[in-house]
C-alpha cells in the first residue's frame, strides 16, 4: 500500500486521497486490461477451434440431443435386453475397474518411494533428492496415451498396457501430493528411532508413516476415483475393458444403440458409486485427522 | 496401584497388540492375494507370447536414428536413394550419399567391412566378414543364391525372399527389388529436406554467408523452409499442439464461467430454496459422472470431429467439477465480510460481488489453473479419440508402425508442453494470489 511519510503531516491527508484512488484507478485499468486480453482470447479462440473443427458450433447445437436421443429411444424399444447386455458387459466393467485399482496400488507404493526418497528431512539419500524430484516431474507430465499406445505396439492390446500406463503417471503425481504431506511430518518420532539404531526402512515405516497414512489413503482414493475415468478412456483406443467394448459398440451404428447404452450405463453408474463411497472415506480420513 | 490393575491394564495391552500385529499382516495379505488373481486375470503368464519383442527392439532403435534405403528396381535396374525410403526423403536426380560409390557397378560401404555391390543383370554381391561372399541372381519373382542351406539366426532366405541383418545395416533382397538399408544416429532431414538449397548448410553459412537461394534472403528462406519441411511438418505439429492448449484453455475457462453462478444455486448459504439446491447439485453429479468420454462421443456425433469438440467434452465434464468444487468453497466464506457488506446499503448483486468473490478468488483461481494443466493432458488423450491436436498425429504416427522419431519427437514435444503448462500455471498462481492479499 502507499508509504505515509511522518515529515508531511499536515497536507498528507489530500495526497493519501490522491495516491489512492489514483492505487484504485490504476487498479481497474489492470483488471479491466485483464479482463479484455481474457474475454478477446476466449473468444478468438473459440472461433479458432470452430474453423477448425469439422462441422461448425451453431450448425451443430441444435444436434446435440438427436444422438443421445437415438440410442435412448432404442434403448427403450428394447428395454427388455438391457438387463442382459449389462450381464454381458459386467467382466469388461469388473477389467476397467481392475485396471485402475491395480494401477492405483503399483502408483501409491512407487509414490510412496518417491515421495519419502525426494523429501528433505526424510531421504535416504539426500544428494539425490532432486533427482527422484526431475523423475517424480516427468512420469506426471507423460500422458496415460502415451505410454499406453507405445505398449499396445510392443505388448499386444488388453489390460496390462493401460495399466502400466496409468501406474507410471499415478506414482508421479502421488509422489508430487505425497511429498507435500510427507514435507509436514513431525521429525522427532523419526529422531527417536534413529536413536535406538533403526534402519531407514524402520523410521519410515514406524516413524512418518503413521502419521501421514490418513492424508496419504485420501489421496489415493482421489486418484482411483480418476483412474477409473483413465481407464475407460485408454480402453477406447485399444487397451481392454469397457471403452473397449464402447468403442467396437459405436462401430455397430444404429440398431446396436442398445449396447451402447448398456455400456453408458455401466460406465455412468461406476463412476458415480465410486465417487459417492470414495468421497465418504476421504472425509472421514481427513476429519479423524483433525484431532 | 494393585497387580490385578496392572494385569488387566497388560491383558488389555496384549489384546491390542495382537489386534494391531494381525492387521499389520492382513493389509499386506490381502493386497498379494489381489495381486495373485490379477495375475490371472490379466493373463500376465500369456503376456510373453503376446509380446513382440522384435517390435520393441524396432521401436528403440528407430526412435534416435534414421536409416537410408538403396533400392534397385530389379525390373527397370533404377536405382533410387531415399532417407527412410520416403519419396519426402529421395535424393535428387544425380545425388546420392558419399557411402555408394561406382557406375556400372554400384558398391555400398556399409562400413566395417560390409559391402553390398549391385552388378549388372539384377545380380548382387553381399560381402561380409567372417563369413562367406554370398551371390544372388534374380530372376522373375525367385532368387537363386549360393547361401548354405544351414543358416546363421540373422539370415533368412527363401527362394523368394533374402532377410539378412547385421549390425551395420539391413539388406533385403526380393525377386521385383533389391534394398539396403543403412543406419545413423539422429534425426535427418529435421531441418531442411534433402530438395531445400539450406540443407547441409551450417548455421553460420545461413546467417552470415552468402545468399544460397536467389530469391530469397538467407534467414527468411531457411526458417520457410524448416517451417514447411514435408518430412517433419513442423508447421502442423506447432498448430496441433496449439489446438490442444488451445481445447484445455477453452474447456477450462470456459467451465469456470459456467460453473460460478451455478455454484451459487448449489451452496446452502446463498440458495435457500431446498429443490433448487438439490437440482443443481444433482446436474453437477450427472455432468461428472458422465465422463470426459462419454461426452466426446456424443459430441463428435453432432460437431464432428475437431478441438471445438474436444473443447467442449471437457467443458461439460468440467462444469460438473468446478460446480462442485466451488460450491463448497462458497459454503465456506465468513459470514462477516458479508455482513459488513451488507450494512452499508449494499444489494444482493454487490453483497456478491464485495463480500463473497474476493473471499473466494484465490481457492477458485488455485483449482482452475491446477485443471487447466491437468486438462492440457486430457485434451491429448481426448484429441486422439475425436481428431484433433497433437494426441491424434501421435496415434496416427503410432498407426503407422514406421515414423518411430517421429513418435519419439511428438512425445517428447507432449511431455515439454505439459510441463510448460505445469509451470505456467504455477507461476500464474503465484502471480495472481499474490497480487489479491
Amino acid at each position: 500500500m502507499a508509504e505515509i511519510s511522518l515529515s508531511g503531516a499536515p497536507d498528507s491527508v489530500d495526497s493519501i486521497q490522491a495516491s489512492y484512488m489514483a492505487q484504485v484507478q490504476r487498479r481497474r485499468l489492470y483488471g479491466g486490461l485483464a479482463l479484455l486480453i481474457f474475454a478477446v482470447l476466449m473468444v478468438s479462440g473459440f472461433n479458432v477451434a470452430d474453423d477448425r473443427n469439422a462441422g461448425g458450433f451453431w450448425e451443430g447445437l441444435h444436434q446435440i440431443g438427436d444422438y443421445p436421443a437415438d440410442v435412448l429411444s432404442e434403448a427403450w424399444e428394447k428395454r427388455a435386453d438391457l438387463p442382459s447386455l449389462i450381464a454381458k458387459y459386467f467382466p469388461a466393467l469388473v477389467e476397467t475397474i481392475n485396471i485402475a485399482a491395480v494401477s492405483t496400488l503399483i502408483g501409491a507404493i512407487g509414490g510412496l518411494f518417491l515421495s519419502l526418497l525426494g523429501t528433505r528431512g526424510l531421504a535416504r539419500w539426500p544428494r539425490l533428492i532432486p533427482l527422484f524430484r526431475r523423475v517424480a516431474d516427468i512420469m506426471r507430465a507423460v500422458p496415460e496415451i502415451v505410454i499406453a499406445l507405445v505398449l499396445i505396439f510392443v505388448l499386444g492390446g488388453g489390460p496390462v498396457p493401460a495399466m502400466i500406463a496409468i501406474a507410471i503417471h499415478t506414482a508421479g503425481a502421488l509422489g508430487k501430493m505425497f511429498s507435500e504431506v510427507a514435507e509436514n511430518a513431525d521429525l522427532k518420532p523419526v529422531e527417536g528411532l534413529a536413536s535406538t539404531g533403526a534402519t531407514w526402512s524402520q523410521r519410515m515405516l514406524l516413524g512418518v508413516l503413521p502419521q501421514v497414512a490418513p492424508n496419504y489413503i485420501s489421496y489415493a482414493l482421489l486418484r482411483f476415483e480418476i483412474n477409473i475415468r483413465a481407464s475407460a478412456i485408454l480402453g477406447f483406443v485399444g487397451a481392454g475393458g469397457l471403452g473397449y467394448e464402447l468403442r467396437n459398440a459405436m462401430a455397430w451404428g444404429p440398431g446396436r444403440f442398445d449396447e451402447a447404452a448398456a455400456i453408458f450405463i455401466l460406465l455412468f453408474g461406476t463412476i458415480v458409486f465410486f465417487d459417492q463411497v470414495s468421497s465418504r472415506y476421504r472425509n472421514r480420513l481427513t476429519e479423524g485427522q483433525g484431532q | 496401584m494393585t497387580a490385578t490393575d496392572l494385569s488387566f491394564a497388560k491383558e488389555n495391552a496384549d489384546r491390542l497388540f495382537q489386534r494391531k500385529r494381525l492387521i499389520g499382516y492382513a493389509i499386506p495379505a490381502v493386497i498379494l492375494l489381489y495381486l495373485i488373481y490379477i495375475f490371472f486375470a490379466f493373463d500376465l503368464p500369456g503376456l510373453a507370447g503376446r509380446a513382440n519383442l522384435n517390435n520393441a527392439v524396432t521401436l528403440a532403435s528407430d526412435s534416435w536414428s534414421h536409416k537410408v534405403h538403396v533400392t534397385r528396381d530389379n525390373r527397370s535396374g533404377e536405382i533410387t536413394y531415399a532417407v527412410e525410403g520416403e519419396r519426402k526423403g529421395t535424393y535428387p536426380e544425380g545425388q546420392r550419399p558419399d557411402w555408394v560409390t561406382g557406375d556400372e557397378v554400384i558398391i555400398i560401404d556399409l562400413g566395417g567391412n560390409h559391402i553390398v555391390r549391385y552388378l549388372p543383370e539384377n545380380r548382387t554381391e553381399i560381402e561380409l566378414p567372417g563369413f562367406p561372399m554370398i551371390e544372388v541372381q534374380a530372376e522373375g519373382r525367385s532368387l537363386i543364391s549360393n547361401l548354405p542351406t544351414d543358416l546363421p539366426d540373422w539370415i533368412s532366405a527363401s527362394n523368394r525372399r533374402i532377410g539378412i541383418t547385421t549390425p551395420e545395416g539391413r539388406i533385403t533382397l526380393t525377386g521385383s527389388r533389391t534394398e539396403v538399408f543403412n543406419y545413423f544416429p539422429g534425426w535427418e532431414l529435421f531441418w531442411f529436406t534433402l530438395d531445400s538449397p539450406y540443407h547441409g548448410q551450417g548455421l553460420a553459412t545461413i546467417l552470415f554467408g552468402e545468399q544460397i537461394d536467389p530469391a530469397r534472403s538467407n534467414i527468411a528462406g531457411a526458417i520457410s523452409d524448416w517451417w514447411n519441411n514435408p518430412m517433419w511438418r513442423h508447421k502442423d505439429v506447432a498448430w496441433a499442439i496449439g489446438e490442444t492448449i488451445l481445447m484445455a484453455f477453452l474447456g477450462t475457462m470456459g467451465a469456470a464461467i459456467i460453473a460460478l453462478p451455478l455454484a451459487f444455486l448449489a451452496a446452502k448459504r446463498f440458495s435457500p430454496v431446498m429443490v433448487l439446491r438439490a437440482a443443481t447439485r444433482r446436474l453437477f453429479d450427472f455432468l461428472r459422472g458422465v465422463d470426459a468420454l462419454i461426452w466426446t462421443v456424443v459430441l463428435a456425433r453432432a460437431f464432428g470431429p475437431g478441438p471445438l469438440t474436444g473443447a467442449l467434452a471437457i467443458l461439460i465434464t468440467d462444469t460438473g467439477t468446478f460446480g462442485k468444487i466451488f460450491s463448497e468453497a462458497l459454503e465456506n466464506v465468513d459470514g462477516k465480510q458479508i455482513e459488513g457488506v451488507s450494512s452499508t446499503g449494499a444489494k444482493p448483486l454487490q453483497r456478491y460481488r464485495f463480500g463473497v468473490i474476493p473471499q473466494v478468488v484465490p481457492v477458485l483461481l488455485a483449482q482452475i489453473l491446477y485443471f487447466l494443466e491437468s486438462n492440457t493432458r486430457s485434451a491429448t488423450i481426448i484429441g486422439a479419440i475425436t481428431g484433433g491436436g497433437i494426441g491424434l498425429m501421435l496415434t496416427q504416427a503410432i498407426q503407422t508402425q514406421k515414423d518411430w522419431e517421429e513418435v519419439a519427437y511428438y512425445i517428447v514435444l507432449i511431455v515439454v508442453m505439459v510441463m510448460f503448462m505445469d509451470w505456467f500455471s504455477g507461476w500464474l498462481r503465484g502471480k495472481l494470489i499474490d497480487r489479491k492479499d
